[in-house]
């Protein structure tokens, strides 16, 4: 893949969620689809304005959970069934009873390991390098106490000077042109 | 966790004027305030005398594990106190209070999760910190009882040219998938809640390789809404699975007793006893923690009273319950109308070892439970201090008489002996306080604490008011 290069996007700074919420929305509302929040802790609002509302993580974490339960009960069956019977105090080879424990362990490993790292691979991390890190105020900001609405360049509807345009209408502390 | 009771000085501003309560954060404090108190911690470049003299001493302390299991190594578990019958020691013990103690922080960053307690918020990484060094500690103890560590990977189950597997109706191989998978999704939990905070150290920190080192660490976390709730629905889903997790691994625990069929042992009430006590003890040990911590890096502001008498709270609760099992046990060794089990309680009480049983009392119940329904005392910290140790002796106390009581007199007493741990046993105990401590000073000085992210969503700044109002004043209703 060639290096991308000329304009990322525009990112608008604001002091408060509330501005964020409101100034997305209004991108939202007039057409503008790839755009993205930055806040240093889960904005609800800001996603309903973004319209994201499904995640694939607890999905990944169902299949990865139905995964172990097989995994275990599987492993146990055919351990003390057929690999290696051993009669224990009579008790039948499948005693399935005893094996829950081990299966439901295995369920909740595979479960949790598939929601973690299923949720960092959905988020396309690790990613050390993003275009946003060169933005003077965004380091200091996203991470702290600053609000970020960044219209990307790649959205049909992106043109720098309308877009400039548009986002100071809602009096952000600064509209910052990002280079990728 | 309302309180009702004598309302506190009105004036004082760390209290609630219409409820009493105390706050839960301090008030006044803005997402930059909160958030350069916590990083400025790990970020500042000079590390505190008493930190650096509290490592030297906990690494010196720690050594005792090195030493105790190099002798171990070179010479077998015959430099334990181990014998038959009483052939689970100090290991066993040590096993379970360990890991016990690292039930609440798992209580507190997933079970309080689920209940919206957002108080937790402020003692959550901490404690989600202590689960995994007690982890760490308490996993050394029956790899090393089986006498030959480093063959410890038998314990799994894989191909090899033996041609043996393991035997799934023992708890004791439920264990090896219990204790592995507590470990593993505690520490993925505990690295997962962290991102976002490594994110912020990352963009503050001043010196390039702690930036670099912060960077890889963050995964690159940029603080993307998107990326947010997906991170928010696998916390709660870490959440929801750790719960039950927590639950089935101490229940597992208290299996590998109650299965096999030993006065003592072979009781239905330990699966909830066992929980139970093992949350009164971790929250014990999280004051144990909080106290100091809170009082040496100022954190007064953010872990406050309200913490202290919240977890107080849940000590009186799960103290309760271990309390009845105590109860019950006595009961049923006398309702169950069996001679061994009478004897054995009999003799727990009353026989040789008699003392520790009554320590145990006098430690987990007579002290605790008299005076935590004081309010006052729930929120005097000297005292809590105080009572943390007193329960962990008498956590400590409960698994002693438990393993050593039931065994070292039998059925048979012909086989009757006795227990006695030896220097080597009390060396390798005392080092992985050492080793506990140690990896803890490690954790406070290069690791955010407390979750600033998490504090951050529960300052009144966060209320989102429609049409982006400019204003942002503190308003009376949020929090």
């Amino acid at each position: 893949m060639p290096p991308r290069e000329g304009v990322y996007g525009l990112l608008a700074e604001f002091n408060t969620p509330s501005e964020l919420v409101h100034a997305t929305e209004m991108a939202h509302r007039a057409g503008y689809r790839r755009m993205e929040c930055y806040t240093p802790y889960p904005v609800e609002q800001a996603a309903e304005a973004l319209r994201f509302h499904k995640t694939r993580v607890p999905l990944l974490c169902l299949l990865g959970g139905l995964c172990g339960l097989t995994t275990g009960a599987l492993l146990e069956i055919w351990v003390n069934v057929w690999g290696y019977p051993l009669n224990i105090r009579a008790m039948p080879l499948f005693s399935w009873p005893a094996f829950v424990v081990p299966a439901y362990e295995m369920t909740i490993l595979f479960a949790g390991l598939s929601a973690a790292f299923g949720m960092i691979a959905l988020n396309g991390l690790p990613q050390l390098y993003h275009p946003l890190f060169n933005a003077p105020n965004f380091a200091s900001g996203a991470t702290t106490d600053k609000f970020f609405l960044c219209l990307e360049s790649n959205d049909p509807r992106f043109e720098p000077a309308a877009a400039r345009a548009f986002l100071e209408q809602f009096a952000p502390v600064s509209v910052v042109e990002v280079d990728h | 966790m309302a309180t009702k009771g004598p309302v506190p000085e009105i004036d004082d501003p760390m209290t609630d004027p219409r409820t009493g309560e105390y706050a839960v954060i301090a008030p006044g404090h803005t997402f930059k305030s909160v958030t350069q108190k916590i990083a400025g911690i790990v970020l500042t470049s000079n590390t505190p005398v008493a930190w650096m003299g509290g490592l030297f001493l906990a690494a010196s302390v720690a050594m005792g594990v090195v030493i105790a299991v190099t002798w171990l190594v070179l010479k077998g578990v015959g430099i334990w106190g181990i014998t038959i019958p009483g052939a689970w020691g100090f290991a066993i013990i040590n096993f379970v209070w360990w890991i016990g103690i690292g039930h609440a922080g798992t209580l507190i960053s997933a079970i309080l999760l689920l209940f919206k307690q957002t108080w937790r918020n402020s003692i959550n990484r901490f404690a989600e910190a202590m689960t995994i060094f007690a982890v760490v500690c308490a996993g050394m103890f029956p790899l090393l009882h089986i006498g030959r560590p480093w063959l410890g990977y038998w314990l799994l189950p894989y191909p090899n040219s033996m041609n043996v597997w393991p035997q799934f109706r023992s708890p004791l191989a439920w264990d090896v998938f219990a204790v592995s998978t507590y470990a593993t999704i505690s520490v993925v939990f505990w690295y997962i809640g962290m991102v976002p905070d490594l994110g912020t150290l990352r963009d503050r920190a001043k010196l390039p390789l702690a930036k670099y080192i912060y960077g890889i660490l963050s995964l690159g976390w940029r603080g993307s809404t998107r990326h947010w709730i997906r991170y928010e629905s696998a916390s709660l889903l870490l959440a929801g699975l750790s719960t039950p997790l927590v639950l089935s691994v101490h229940t597992t625990i208290s299996f590998d007793f109650a299965v096999a069929a030993m006065a003592g042992w072979h009781t239905t009430i330990f699966p909830p006893y066992f929980v139970a006590g093992a949350v009164y003890s971790g929250f014990a040990m999280v004051l144990t923690l909080a106290i100091p911590i809170r009082k040496f890096y100022h954190l007064e502001d953010l872990v406050t009273l309200r913490h202290l008498d919240n977890m107080a709270k849940v000590m009186l609760a799960t103290g309760s319950i271990v309390a009845y099992g105590y109860g019950m046990e006595v009961f049923m060794s006398w309702y169950s109308a069996s001679h061994w089990e009478f004897f054995m309680m009999w003799n727990r009480m009353f026989g040789p070892m008699g003392w520790a049983y009554w320590i145990l009392i006098l430690t987990n119940i007579a002290i605790p439970l008299t005076t935590l329904w004081s309010r006052k005392l729930r929120v005097n910290v000297g005292y809590l201090f105080f009572l943390s140790f007193v329960v962990n002796i008498g956590m400590w106390f409960e698994r002693f008489v438990i393993v050593v009581t039931s065994l070292y007199r039998d059925y048979l007493p012909s086989s009757w002996g006795t227990y006695r741990a030896t220097k080597w046993d009390y060396m390798l105990f005392i080092g992985t306080w050492g080793l506990f401590t140690t990896l803890f000073l490690l954790f406070a000085r290069l690791a955010p604490m407390i979750p600033m992210s998490e504090i951050r969503m529960m300052l009144p700044q966060t209320k989102v008011r429609p049409g982006g109002a400019k204003a942002d004043v503190v308003v009376e209703e949020a929090l």
